[in-house]
């Protein structure tokens, strides 16, 4: 879902930039804390696999496709603040390299990738890990966790789009987030294998070191 | 770092194997843009010109291969934007270790 130029207006994309811009600021003073020679390696590793993922666009129904976002695998393998820096970084390298989503709309598909994608998962994920208990409690978790990370991406563009005028928010709302729904199921289930993936070959320390990962980062 | 590469080994297998199999449709937000006429408002109005647009690696006859050599040239390229920027803000606790 990244926006080309020409989708947002002035007062929307200097909007957006400057709300990504204070969200990857207070995100770079709270990996500044945590992040170090261990960490610093994964971080490269885990933007670098979600950049190879986006390009695999899958199809879903009517001629249409959709490609992983990554929110939710960067923040719940490294937490909310990295995973904010890790998607960002993957966005400005493909505005920048790709021209893939515009350099005006940069800051507004920073905020709903990066940020509103990662505080749906980090959320939904803090809350449902707790609830649901064992592996498979886990895996429905990441599931869910991925699938509305997409939806409210999806939403946050809507709402851009629509104070953009470049779409009025009632006809976008239901093709966006009606879209977003069925490519998150797709999100969802390539987050899970993933993550079961990355934690198989020992990517991840230990099992509870995902939780106690976005714990840390929360105290700290 | 041997569990580190693999993950790293198989994003650039996905970058260069699975990448040219892409769904060629369009996104979700390009088929909206498309279905309800503001696809338009985005042509010609790009900013800066890319040195790999569309990810295809300019040269590279065989759209195949140019895919996967954007995929592999691209995912490198993130690693190391990544690891920088991350060794640049851990700086203080890198010393330390």
């Amino acid at each position: 879902m990244h926006i080309p130029d020409g989708f947002l207006d002035v007062k929307t994309w200097v909007s957006t930039y400057a709300l990504s811009a204070g969200a990857l600021g207070y995100s770079i003073k709270k990996s500044r804390e945590v992040l170090n020679d261990r960490l610093i390696p994964k971080l490269g590793i885990i933007a670098a696999f979600i950049f190879a993922a986006q390009m695999v666009n899958f199809p879903i129904a009517g001629g249409t496709s959709g490609h992983l976002l990554g929110a939710a695998l960067a923040t719940i393998l490294l937490g909310p603040f990295n995973g904010c820096l890790i998607i960002s970084t993957v966005l400005i390298i493909q505005c920048i390299a790709f021209q893939d989503g515009g350099l005006t709309a940069l800051g507004g598909n920073i905020f709903n990738m990066a940020v509103v994608g990662v505080i749906t998962a980090y959320l939904i994920y803090s809350l449902l890990s707790k609830i649901l208990p064992g592996s498979t409690g886990r895996n429905i978790a990441v599931f869910l966790a991925s699938w509305a990370s997409v939806v409210m991406a999806a939403f946050a563009a809507t709402v851009e789009l629509a104070t953009s005028n470049t779409v009025p928010f009632s006809v976008a709302f239901p093709a966006m987030v009606g879209i977003h729904m069925l490519i998150g199921i797709g999100e969802g289930l390539i987050t899970v294998v993933v993550i079961n993936f990355v934690e198989k070959v020992g990517f991840v320390d230990a099992g509870p070191a995902v939780k106690s990962n976005c714990e840390v980062k929360t105290n700290g | 770092m041997g569990n580190l590469a693999k993950v790293f080994i198989a994003a650039l297998i996905v970058a260069a194997c699975l990448s040219p199999f892409a769904s060629p449709h369009p996104d979700g937000l390009e088929r909206v843009a498309e279905d309800k006429g503001f696809l338009e408002k985005g042509e010609g109005k790009e900013v800066i010109t890319s040195p790999i647009p569309d990810y295809l690696f300019p040269g590279i006859g065989n759209e195949s291969l140019a895919t996967s050599a954007a995929g592999v040239v691209g995912t490198l390229l993130t690693f190391g934007v990544m690891y920088g920027l991350a060794k640049a803000v851990g700086k203080k606790n890198s010393q330390t270790g």
